[in-house]
């Protein structure tokens, strides 16, 4: 369009400078879009990665066992009570009946290695059926269990199988067994609740973010509590009271440089004050919500003061000249305008502190807690902490666990990026 | 009515030569009738900075009651300045200091004692771009009534804001859409609006801050109309560039210059024969 006009106007020929300013027009443009191109397919490359590593975390295989549940091989009277029940060796008893239900397997280390295809929560789980229904005792019963994470892996694709025993994860006469289970349709796959409730475990196959989404939940919830009150009100008494003198000049200066110290001496800070001088019990969401809160606070100031600054002072003006308190002014009118920006500053700085993983292992909350925190006083985890501990793991489960819980975290990311969106839509008033 | 000719070189050249002579009007001394019996606002030897920078020097004004006075002079001569000292809106203004009397109705409010709060209920604003609230209509008008605690029950509410809106010439138009948005309205509108938000608290004194510069001729003449109206209760100042609405609206007229009040004057007498120099040269369209 632009083209035809130019060679159109009063017939001439272009002039070699608008021929030269149109290429760079172009040029320009293509290195834009190039640029975007590229960023969208790191993007791409990235999510795919994650995606086709993480997706078979979120099923596992289970095996199916016959057991017997003799009131011999649990060595108790035919009417047990609870008590007699908890003291048994369940243990003992599913390696019986795998003995019983494969003769043929006569060696030791053998029938180990058959044991070793299915979890190391079987016993318990055993344990919890017949407690909690005692009749069970002197029946048998055809239950459904997790396989081990190496049989897993297996069955799944994710560890190779067609290479030479000694590197491979199962022995050649596992990899048959666990072939004939799938044939005689004694295995089976299930979508893995565990994953989202249950904490950090030894076995990959039991192993759950549940109790680094509460801690992550938690640490976060004492941030925004900390960090949006403060913010704000810091924003609004620099932006709207402070004197314009060199005080209020290097408090600015100062903030706009606290928004880029690195998170780990945050961390280090949280160690030494928080931990060593007020003694706040180490590894908690309390300690781990204020580091992060002092991270936040500065994007919070940051955000805020730049969306009051968007008001237009006209408004101000015109409560003011109303007979508006500052305080009104500022309550009735200003903050309204400027609550979009405000908010969506906030969610951002929370974004990033739910993605911060270094001040939360310097203040202690890498602890292997395998229970879920119930309050900001109890040791937690969290979900990038997870994430680094289960990437620093050797055996091949915790990958696709690695994985998931990445995809997780972006979960977590994107709905806060949608709630933002969301609110800002809300609140923006257009008129 | 008031006789504009084309600038002549010659009186330009003059006015240049003038104009350079900064001395001369550091000793300005106003000329006509800037005292009124009886007066609602009363300046005594006002001067303003800016920081270092002086705005205004040595102002004597008086409002009178039920009087439209017009503030005239070149941009930047100091006529918003002088407005904005009346009700402390320079306050908000880092760096800038007021000095001098003012008093309304004989009480000063120039000093930090006074309740600025209740000083602008008292003195009402309209600015130069029209600056609704971007609430409704009906929030527009009813939020000085409503901080000020003017207001009772929600139907004493509803009445304050058709007064207002019947007062400002606007209720016609928006009677049927009240709570939408105030910034739907055209321009014109929008400035009855503000006028109508500032009467709705029953001030004294009305300051308007060249109120229909971005408006049509149909729009100004409207609320021209209604200023002549507002008269009858309240005290006006309208800062204005255009010498026809000085002519047309007010009673007196205000001649500022370079931070100075050159002259005082009856708005016809003013236009007719002005006194000093530099008056003339303004209101006959040799300068500015
Ligand atoms: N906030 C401010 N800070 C510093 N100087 C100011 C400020 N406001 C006004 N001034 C200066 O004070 C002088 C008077 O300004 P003022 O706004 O009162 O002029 P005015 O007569 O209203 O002009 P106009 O007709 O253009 O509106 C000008 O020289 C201006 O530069
Ligand atoms: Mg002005």
């Amino acid at each position: 369009m632009n083209r035809g006009f130019s060679r159109t106007t009063g017939g001439k020929p272009l002039s070699s400078l608008n021929i030269r300013r149109q290429r760079a027009e172009r040029r320009f443009r293509r290195i834009g879009l190039f640029g975007v191109g590229l960023a969208l397919a790191s993007v791409l490359f990235l999510l795919g990665t994650i995606f086709s590593s993480g997706y078979s975390a979120f099923w596992r295989l289970h095996f199916a066992v016959d057991i017997d549940f003799d009131p011999v091989l649990m060595n108790v009277s035919s009417d047990p009570s609870l008590e007699e029940l908890r003291d048994v060796n369940y243990l003992s008893l599913f390696r019986k009946n795998l003995e019983r239900s494969y003769p043929e397997v006569k060696d030791r280390s053998e029938r180990r290695k058959l044991a070793q295809m299915f979890s190391e929560s079987v016993p318990d789980v055993l344990e919890s059926l017949v407690i909690s229904n005692p009749s069970l005792v002197g029946s048998k019963q055809r239950i459904w269990v997790l396989s081990s994470s190496s049989a897993e892996m297996i069955y799944k694709g994710a560890a190779p199988r067609d290479i030479e025993e000694k590197r491979r994860v199962l022995t050649d006469q596992q990899l048959t067994w666990l072939d004939q289970w799938h044939g005689e349709n004694l295995t089976r796959t299930r979508f893995n609740f565990r994953f989202f409730t249950s904490g950090p475990s030894r076995s990959p196959e039991l192993a759950g973010l549940g109790g680094a989404i509460v801690g992550s939940a938690l640490t976060l919830l004492v941030t925004l509590l900390i960090s949006f009150p403060m913010g704000v009100a810091a924003a609004i008494y620099l932006e709207e009271y402070a004197p314009k003198n060199r005080v209020s000049e290097i408090i600015e200066v100062n903030i706009n440089n606290l928004a880029a110290v690195p998170s780990i001496i945050f961390g280090l800070l949280g160690l030494a004050v928080l931990l060593n001088v007020f003694g706040l019990p180490r590894g908690t969401p309390l300690v781990g919500g204020i580091v992060l809160s002092l991270m936040t606070l500065p994007t919070i100031i940051i955000a805020s003061r730049a969306a009051l600054k968007a008001v237009p002072p006209s408004i101000r003006d015109g409560a003011l000249a109303m007979g508006a308190s500052p305080m009104q002014t500022i309550f009735h009118h200003v903050l309204p305008l400027a609550m979009p920006g405000i908010l969506t500053g906030s969610i951002i700085g929370l974004a990033q502190a739910l993605g911060e993983t270094a001040p939360l292992l310097m203040i202690g909350m890498f602890a292997f807690v395998a229970d879920t925190p119930s309050g900001i006083l109890d040791q937690a985890s969290s979900l990038p902490v997870q994430i680094y501990l289960w990437a620093e793991s050797s055996e091949r489960g915790y990958v696709e666990l690695t994985a998931a819980a990445i995809m997780i975290i972006l979960v977590f990311l994107v709905f806060m990026n949608l709630l933002a969106v969301f609110l800002r839509k809300k609140f923006e008033r257009r008129w | 009515m008031i006789e504009i000719s084309p600038p002549s070189k010659k009186s330009e050249k003059n006015f240049t030569t003038r104009l350079e002579s900064v001395d001369e009007f550091d000793r300005v001394e106003t000329v006509g009738e800037m005292f009124v019996d009886r007066p609602k606002v009363s300046c005594l030897g006002v001067s303003v900075h800016y920081g270092d920078k002086q705005a205004l020097f040595n102002i004597n004004l008086d409002l009178g009651r039920n009087e439209v006075l017009a503030l005239i002079g070149p941009s930047g001569c100091g006529k918003t300045t002088f407005l904005r000292c009346i009700n402390r809106m320079n306050d908000t203004i880092e760096g800038c200091r007021v000095d001098g009397e003012i008093k309304i109705e004989g009480a000063e409010i120039n000093h930090s004692d006074a309740d600025v709060v209740s000083l602008r209920s008292k003195v009402g604003m309209v600015f130069q771009k029209p600056n609704p609230f971007p609430k409704s209509i009906f929030d527009n008008i009813a939020y000085g009534p409503r901080i000020h605690g003017l207001s009772g029950p929600k139907n004493e509410l509803d009445d304050i804001v058709e007064a207002a809106l019947k007062r400002a010439g606007l209720w016609e138009e928006v009677s049927d859409r009240l709570h939408t948005p105030a910034t739907g309205l055209s321009g014109g509108q929008q400035q009855r609006l503000c006028i109508a938000r500032a009467i709705a608290v029953n001030p004294e004194v009305i300051l308007m801050d060249e109120p229909c510069s971005a408006l049509d001729p149909i729009a100004t003449a409207r609320i021209e109309e209604l200023i002549d109206d507002l008269r009858e209760k309240f005290t006006i100042a309208i800062v204005t560039h255009s010498m026809h609405q000085a002519a047309r609206v007010s009673q007196r007229t205000a001649y500022f210059h370079m931070g100075h009040l050159v002259e005082v004057g009856v708005t016809d007498q003013m236009f007719t024969n002005p006194r000093q120099r530099l008056t003339e040269d303004y209101i006959t369209g040799r300068f500015g």
